[in-house]
């Protein structure tokens, strides 16, 4: 009897704790949820969620078909674990010239699901719990996610908008950090730094300047770089996009994380990498192989060709690299147009397919509400969506929860899309703002 | 130099080495028979490789999906499952679409798992569970499967856990266990009434049931595979694992699932959210596509459940001749496509190997350089108390090729000729 007393008392302890772990502690909400439920439900123009709605490249879309069809069916089956043998000799190869580097295939570069998952090994490799990751605000926001995840703290340092010249749209190059306020933020307990350049939402493209403010501070405190780079083709204005692994000092401390699904327009393929120095690589590659082991084969296959292409066109005219970056510079331009001509004034972004813009003047039509969680942005974007059918992101989604109210009258839209769903959100925003005008 | 004090977390400590990493490589050589890791060198269906065509040719499809699941899939997923599970299944709530089985193993266990938690693994298991637990934090307890007979006869029904054995292993910290029927390596399909020992325990424990069921499909003639998550009181305390891999000889797709109550599966889309979101679109596609086909011939023999499944226990039956004409005796599995045979009765003598690894990882590399026939060592797959127990077994993957086996064949039928 005593011991079957006993055996209730340890099960009623068992069952009055959560079923889930302690590492899932306010990390289960997720804007893209939420917003991705209400783009589906409500939206006619859906400029929110950040992925093409032209499709991948013909040459791509044949390797895909090649590959899976051809008489290699052994393509169908488990490929090397850390990255199909073609595509890492190939990204070895592309990215070696990059960066002036002789790249190893097998130990300097590694194959993810998507560079969401590259994000996910590096946390899990190198964030103990009491570590310290500095984010860079507004974020993509898994960071924040996968580091408190991960058993780390998130440090914030924000971009903070400089006034743009005299009658000239405000430029993502405007948002700048602090150089004092950035060198307060590293402690002892500062594991890394996450940089992510071309910059999701804003479209900065750091700086030569900038970054070497970031490398000092890496090298000065033994800090590592986690640096997401996946819009790293999608670069306007001549501007070039530097990889804070070439700078000094930084080779050692940095891993580089890129997209297919950026790069070639086609989100849907989820295939990644991370490249960076063995002795970093080495624990990533013991993340990957005890969570997913395996990526998909064929895509990865064909990825692997689409390099090859590319790494021959590399800089000519019909490089699908230097193509799609002049045809979405031009759905920039619309996209700016568009929002400057109705008075939402749009940050102009050098880089990425995201674009910032301020929605101060349409307040009017989305009351402030007293004593609300919300932030009035997400409000909007939802009265937007709902109303308008426009779909767009509230910026302050890409800031921790703290901060969520110091920008939140900026909403970013996705211009990756075709010109005729550019010209729809255009007809909506002018008939929006004729009703301004004469309601 | 620049200081540099970075090293792994401690969540990775000394999950660095695998078992597929240090034989993957080992027996590349295509020279070299490979009935080692667990692929196929059949082709898949080609209906499979047709609807993966026309999913890449719709433009969408080659972009984000739902994170926890593609619509079609999971909702071919929740028809085939209902049908199995003779229950209501939520493709929205009650699935969950990962990369491979793999990362459903993972999902759950960071969904459910840490640090103070105990959690039962039954050896032999497949590797990847003792490294997943260690990396949530929480302790392995392992308990053995036990030859019973003395007999000649080898089966893998013949191997089985010691119920009070079994129960000893259950305490207040037991959060856990993980199942594997059909299990990978021995073959071995769980009774109903071995199925009702761990379910009285799981209830009387308040322990969750984590079931790779992943060769569900093949299970050969006189056995039937039962789900666990399907006797009384276990669907509230079961995540049930499938695989795209394993059930369309589609390994390289990495499509797995896991199916089970809400209450559990949100913790697990909470973990998928924050480590890969979504899983490859067109892949999913094809995969849903693929069921549909399938689930609307699950009464016809022609279904390619069972299809696969006979086309499988003729190989099964003809790895087991060449095995046993070779002099060895194998364990003949019931369900799977694996086979363990003990090698120690060939007398191999590698003490001269001055390795310090068990005599069944010696002797596959032995195999693999001198007979140009690579298997896996078994105590690969073993806790460290139970390494002596398994090592003098070895794994043999059958789902190959005629010619395969064929070349297998000539290998074992010359194995006592010395070489010329």
């Amino acid at each position: 009897l005593r011991t079957h007393s006993l055996l209730s008392l340890f099960l009623q302890a068992k069952m009055s704790r959560p079923v889930q772990a302690r590492r899932l502690e306010g990390i289960d909400k997720n804007i893209w949820v939420e917003f991705v439920k209400l783009a589906a439900t409500y939206s006619t123009v859906n400029l929110g969620q950040g992925f093409p709605d032209f499709p991948p490249p013909d040459f791509l879309k044949e390797a895909f078909v090649k590959a899976l069809s051809g008489e290699n069916h052994m393509l169908h089956q488990y490929t090397r674990a850390f990255g199909h043998p073609p595509l890492v000799k190939i990204l070895a190869q592309f990215f070696g010239k990059l960066l002036a580097r002789d790249l190893d295939p097998m130990t300097n570069v590694m194959v993810t699901v998507g560079a969401y998952q590259a994000l996910f090994c590096c946390f899990q490799a190198f964030v103990d719990e009491g570590d310290e990751v500095i984010i860079i605000e507004p974020f993509f926001d898994c960071y924040e996610l996968m580091v408190k995840m991960a058993g780390g703290t998130p440090v914030f340092v924000p971009l903070r908008p400089k006034a743009p010249k005299d009658g000239k749209l405000m430029s993502s190059a405007d948002w700048q950090l602090d150089p004092a306020e950035l060198a307060s933020k590293f402690s002892k307990r500062t594991k890394a730094i996450v940089l992510n350049s071309p910059n999701n939402p804003l479209g900065k493209v750091f700086s030569r300047g900038e970054l070497e403010l970031i490398a000092d501070l890496c090298v000065k405190h033994d800090v590592l770089c986690i640096s997401d780079e996946v819009y790293e083709w999608l670069v306007y204005d001549g501007k070039e996009h530097i990889r804070i692994a070439s700078l000094q000092g930084m080779w050692d401390r940095t891993v580089i994380i890129g997209s297919a699904g950026k790069t070639f327009s086609a989100t849907g393929w989820k295939v990644g990498w991370t490249v960076g120095p063995n002795r970093l690589l080495q624990h990533l590659r013991t993340v990957h192989q005890n969570s997913v082991y395996h990526c998909a084969t064929v895509a990865q296959e064909a990825v692997a060709q689409g390099f090859q292409r590319e790494f021959e066109r590399y800089g000519k005219p019909d490089s699908y690299f230097v193509q799609l970056s002049k045809e979405l510079q031009q759905k920039r331009d619309w996209l700016v147009q568009s929002l400057d001509a109705v008075g939402m004034k749009p940050i102009v972004p050098e880089g990425t397919y995201f674009l910032v813009a301020d929605i101060s003047e349409f307040k009017s039509d989305v009351p402030d509400v007293p004593n609300t969680d919300e932030p009035y942005d997400t409000r909007f974007a939802k009265w937007m969506v709902k109303n308008k059918g426009l779909a767009a992101i509230p910026l302050s989604a890409f800031y921790c929860g703290a901060h969520k109210n110091n920008y939140n009258h900026f909403i970013r839209f996705c211009f990756a899309k075709e010109e005729a769903t550019l010209k729809a959100a255009n007809d909506i925003l002018q008939k929006w703002k004729l009703e301004k005008i004469s309601p | 130099t620049m200081a540099f004090r970075h090293k792994n977390t401690r969540r990775i400590e000394g999950l660095d080495s695998n078992v597929w990493v240090e034989f993957t490589k080992v027996a590349a050589d295509p020279s070299i028979v490979n009935l080692g890791q667990g692929l196929p060198d059949i082709s898949p269906p080609s209906y499979v490789k047709e609807e993966l065509a026309k999913a890449a040719a719709v433009d969408r499809l080659n972009q984000y999906t739902r994170g926890f699941g593609h619509p079609s899939l999971v909702k071919a997923l929740s028809q085939v499952y209902e049908r199995v599970c003779g229950r209501k299944i939520d493709p929205l709530t009650d699935i969950l679409v990962t990369v491979g089985a793999y990362g459903s193993l993972f999902s759950t266990i960071q969904a459910l798992i840490e640090e103070g938690d105990e959690v039962i693994i039954i050896e032999p298991f497949y590797d990847c569970y003792e490294p997943m637990v260690k990396m949530a934090g929480a302790k392995p307890v392992f308990i053995p499967l036990r030859y019973k007979n003395d007999g000649n006869s080898a089966s893998s029904a013949d191997w089985v856990l010691d119920p009070v054995e079994l129960a000893d292993k259950f305490n207040s910290k037991t959060k856990a266990i993980i199942l594997n029927t059909p299990h990978n390596p021995i073959g071995k399909v769980f009774t109903r009434e071995e199925l009702q020992v761990i379910a009285d325990l799981c209830i009387k424990h308040e322990t969750l049931c984590i079931s790779d069921e992943v060769y569900e499909w093949l299970v050969y003639k006189g056995n039937k595979h039962i789900k666990i998550a399907t006797l009384p009181g276990m669907w509230e305390r079961t995540i049930t694992i499938g695989s795209a891999g394993k059930t369309y000889s589609v390994t390289g797709w990495k499509l797995g699932w896991s199916i089970g109550p809400q209450n559990l599966i949100k913790h697990l889309q909470v973990v998928h959210q924050n480590t890969l979101y979504t899983c490859p679109t067109p892949l999913q596609e094809a995969l849903a596509q693929a069921f549909w086909i399938d689930y609307k011939r699950m009464d016809d023999p022609g279904c390619y459940f069972y299809s696969l499944s006979r086309e499988l226990e003729s190989k099964r039956d003809r790895m087991a001749q060449l095995l046993q004409e070779a002099g060895l005796k194998p364990v003949i599995p019931d369900g799977g496509y694996f086979m363990i045979v003990d090698v120690s009765t060939l007398n191999v003598d590698l003490s001269d190997v001055d390795e310090k690894q068990p005599y069944d990882y010696k002797f596959v590399k032995w195999m693999i350089t001198s007979k140009k026939l690579s298997a896996i060592p078994l105590s690969a797959f073993c806790g460290p108390e139970t390494k002596r127990q398994f090592e003098k077994y070895i794994r043999f993957c059958f789902i190959k090729k005629d010619s395969t086996l064929d070349a297998a064949e000539v290998i074992l039928k010359n194995w006592n000729k010395q070489p010329a």
